[in-house]
């Protein structure tokens, strides 16, 4: 008896749909067995995690402005692996926007402020993201790096970087000596969508993002190349698409992504730099960006989703002293049943052998 | 033209004693009412088959038509869905490719599984089970080499070796199994004649000795002097059973499509220009660890004229024609086109001069399988075809120029716009040769036009090169089919680890002397 995939002949476009709603099923229940084996109320925990902060207002805006940077970096994604380049550090070039950003901000703080400021800040956010996006770029084409490790490993350089300058040059002064900066003047920070809520402008900027990627991936012949280079690499030589160009522009793409969101973060619902601005979002889009099957409308929903984790952890921590880390396990569980039921839209499982 | 009767030979009483008996009428593997389905498709529909002692069986159909399936129940790597398999009339289940080698079924499959870096012994010492001890080995491959006159050098690098070099390895490996059935998938295509000459040989022995061999080929002529049965598959079912000697290879090529088969009209007659594709000594080192590094080639194409390059595969063809389409870029100087020197230029800016081409992989290449057929209009003709405005596709020009290629060239497809994958490989080569043809190219490039192609797509495939050429383009074919070759050129150059024979008028030089060529003769390589 041996196990066999089998590929499938066709391409269904309702299995398309179903793997990710089933992967999503599957880990829900690997992660209440977890609970259990945590010595915790199974059920009482799902509905904290999911039930819970779908009931109030201010739980869903706090959904949109969580899911804002995970939609934002994994749309930035989609476009390096559609073209099967890896950046996997995008929780750096994230870091990297919000201290490109953040400096206006800290320059600005006290002076005659300016409408100006705070688009500077975002642009310059976007910069800072694709400018650190461009290292691990350059040495793959350069070097033949894997962009794997270098984009993976300058995340704790820039992890570091941040920590260093808010406790040393960028410290607010008057912070009674806390390792933080001073916070953004009203010029340098994202102005709220709704009154006295949590939903800042940094949403719409993803939602605005959101759009052109769609657009540009299905209308343009850029969006062709991204999409015949994944698809058969050898055909988009063919097509006369360098694969050099491509390598540095998803990455620009990815990066200037990331940093936008690291920007927005920042300038949105912190106020200013801190020695830790993201729970992890890098590396949680690239979950948002397989569940979400790299499209952009596939990524908002996923990106909601993953977001729930985040607010439903909070609240699963208080509520029923679940460590924090099985956020992160969560996360975890689902990334490897997405990657999993990706596998069954292609094949089938097939037994070969009747034994006996 | 029975479908049953075995028709073994007379003489079988004088041949050796096959390894275990089983001469006269019980065959020694028989397959009855094989049915296998993949989903909702059949590829084998009640097939019913012998394999006599002593004789060599023909399998002979399209692509598609079912033979790799058989193959592949027989040697244990698929079950049927229903039927059976006998092995001396005793019904047996192989589940495993070495249940089947433990019966005595071997095969040599047409992409060899060898490893580059070891040297000959190495290759074939890893097949071999593990309770047996090296040191006989090289006494083994001695033996084979004596009795079938295999010829192998046990320790040189496999990677120095030609194609018929790497063929012998693995039928030296399916014969220290001491195989009662030996299968060989299309043993020949990457042959020279004088190659497959040696290799019948060793098979008529190998026959003589009261084994049993299935041999699948689509080359006709080698069927009916090889085989003393043959049985046709088409669409999955047996359609006939005869004895290729009493047929016409017309009469088996008719059997296997179930029409008979459009020639290709010679074209009319038109004057021939000047010189229109150039290759100016051109070397360029490959680009992969065991590539072919392109040696001081020149030729010249003009206007009208079809430029054959034969050689086995393997020998610099893929290189040569990534050359030729700016996939890999040179010196200026030494490609020109309509006399402009675009050697340093990529695959769009050649294009955009008017020249054209068609690798060799169609799935991959050509083509990207899971994009539909319009859009791999866009692939190769977003730049030449109006097919992009600003960096904006236009889908709606795109999906009139599939549209257009669909219907001139004869394109089967199941919905308006499928995705390439869902083609027939005949299909599909059909839509990537008229994606380029239909442009009006004055240079034509095209790698195995027909490579796996069903008949009828190949005649018309060869149809539309000869007429392109007759309106004035420069075509250059490279393939590894004579027959093709001295069916469409006008001139044949043989191409040869990495280096350009001169080309002789097609009219003039025989397969016998282009043979030669391909093999290295001419001073450098005799086999």
């Amino acid at each position: 008896m041996r196990i066999d995939l089998e590929p499938r002949p066709k391409a269904s476009r309702t299995r398309e749909i179903v793997a990710p709603v089933a992967a999503l099923l599957v880990a829900i229940l690997i992660g209440g067995l977890v609970v259990k084996l945590l010595g915790k109320p199974p059920l009482q925990a799902f509905r904290v995690y999911f039930i819970d902060p779908l009931t109030e207002g201010w739980s869903l805006q706090e959904l949109a402005v969580k899911a804002s940077p995970l939609v934002l970096i994994a749309v930035g994604l989609s476009f390096c692996f559609r073209a099967n380049l890896w950046n996997i550090g995008a929780e750096g070039q994230f870091i990297a926007g919000g201290l490109f950003g953040g400096w206006l901000g800290i320059v600005t703080h006290g002076g005659s402020g300016g409408a100006w400021i705070l688009p500077a800040m975002l642009l310059l956010g976007a910069l800072g993201g694709l400018l650190y996006a461009m290292l691990p770029a350059v040495l793959k084409i350069w070097l033949g790096v894997s962009e794997i490790l270098t984009s993976l490993m300058l995340v704790y350089v820039a992890q570091l970087g941040l920590d260093y300058m808010v406790r040393g040059p960028w410290r607010d002064p008057m912070g009674f000596n806390f390792p933080v900066t001073v916070n953004f003047d009203a010029d340098a920070t994202l102005p709220l969508l709704v009154e006295g809520g949590r939903l800042h402008a940094g949403v719409a900027v993803t939602l605005a993002v959101l759009a052109v990627a769609a657009l540009v991936l299905s209308r343009t012949l850029f969006g062709f190349e991204v999409r015949l280079v994944g698809d058969a690499p050898k055909a988009a030589r063919f097509a006369g698409f360098s694969d050099r160009r491509l390598t540095v522009t998803v990455f620009a793409i990815s990066g200037a992504c990331a940093g936008l969101a690291g920007i927005s973060e920042v300038a949105g619902q912190i106020g200013q730099l801190q020695p830790s601005i993201s729970p992890g979002y890098g590396f949680t889009a690239i979950t948002v960006a397989f569940l979400g099957r790299l499209s952009p409308f596939g990524i908002l929903i996923a990106g909601l989703v993953l977001a729930l984790t985040y607010i439903g952890g909070e609240a699963a921590q208080v509520a029923l002293k679940l460590p924090l880390d099985m956020t992160m396990a969560f996360q975890g569980i689902l990334l490897m049943c997405v990657l999993g039921a990706d596998v069954f839209t292609r094949y089938r499982i097939r037994l070969v052998g009747r034994s006996g | 033209m029975t479908p049953s009767g075995p028709t073994a030979p007379a003489d079988s009483a004088d041949r050796q004693p096959a390894p275990a008996a089983a001469t006269g009428t019980i065959p020694l593997v028989a397959v009855r009412n094989i049915v296998k389905r993949f989903g909702g498709f059949t590829a084998n529909d009640h097939i019913s088959m012998e394999f006599m002692a002593g004789e060599v069986h023909a399998l002979l159909g399209e692509n598609g038509a079912g033979k790799s399936t058989l193959v592949k129940i027989l040697y244990g790597l698929l079950e049927p869905t229903e039927g059976d398999i006998f092995f001396d009339g005793e019904k047996v289940r192989l589940a495993s490719p070495e249940e089947a080698r433990a019966r005595g079924i071997g095969m040599v499959f047409q992409h060899f599984s060898l490893f580059e870096n070891l040297t000959v012994s190495e290759n074939i010492a890893l097949v071999l089970p593990r309770t047996e001890g090296l040191d006989r080995l090289p006494q083994r491959i001695d033996e084979i080499a004596q009795r079938y006159g295999i010829v192998l050098e046990p320790d040189r690098p496999v990677w120095t070796l030609s194609a018929g070099e790497r063929q012998r390895i693995e039928i030296t490996r399916c014969l220290l199994q001491d195989p009662r059935l030996l299968i060989l998938d299309e043993p020949t295509s990457v042959l020279t004649p004088q190659e497959a000459d040696t290799l019948f040989a060793t098979l008529e022995r190998l026959k003589q000795e009261g084994r049993a061999l299935l041999y699948i080929s689509h080359r006709l002529e080698e069927v009916k002097r090889l085989c003393d049965r043959a049985t046709i598959l088409r669409m999955g079912k047996v359609v006939a059973t005869c004895d290729p000697k009493l047929e016409s290879a017309r009469s088996l090529a008719a059997l296997m499509v179930g029409a008979q088969i459009k020639e290709v009209k010679a074209a009319v007659a038109h004057p021939i220009g000047g010189a229109r594709l150039e290759i100016r000594d051109l070397t360029l080192p490959s680009a992969e660890v065991h590539g072919t590094a392109l040696k001081r080639i020149s030729m010249a194409v003009r206007g009208g004229e079809i430029l054959g390059i034969a050689g086995i595969a393997g020998n610099g063809q893929s290189e040569l024609f990534a050359a030729l389409s700016g996939e890999t870029k040179a010196s200026a100087q030494t490609i020109v086109l309509d006399g402009k020197e675009v050697g340093a230029l990529g695959v769009t800016a050649r294009r955009q001069s008017n020249a054209a081409f068609v690798p060799e992989e169609r799935n991959g290449h050509a083509a990207a399988p899971d994009l539909s057929l319009s859009e791999n209009v866009i692939l190769s003709r977003h730049a030449t075809g109006g097919l992009a405005r600003y960096g904006f596709l236009r889908r709606a020009a795109a999906r009139t120029l599939a549209k257009t290629i669909i219907r001139t060239f004869d394109v089967r497809t199941a919905s308006a716009d499928p995705k390439a994958r869902t083609l027939s490989g005949g299909n599909l080569q059909k839509f990537v040769v008229g994606r380029e043809i239909l442009r009006e190219p004055s240079v034509f490039v095209v790698n195995q036009p027909t490579w796996g192609v069903d008949a009828a797509a190949a005649a018309a495939i060869r149809q539309a090169i000869v007429d392109l050429a007759a309106r004035g383009a420069a075509v250059a074919v490279i393939s590894q089919d004579l027959d093709e070759l001295f069916e469409i050129s006008d001139r044949i150059a043989v191409i040869h680890h990495g280096a350009l024979s001169p080309a002789r008028a097609a009219r003039e030089t025989s397969r016998e002397e282009i043979g030669l060529l391909m093999g290295g003769a001419d001073g450098q390589h005799a086999h």
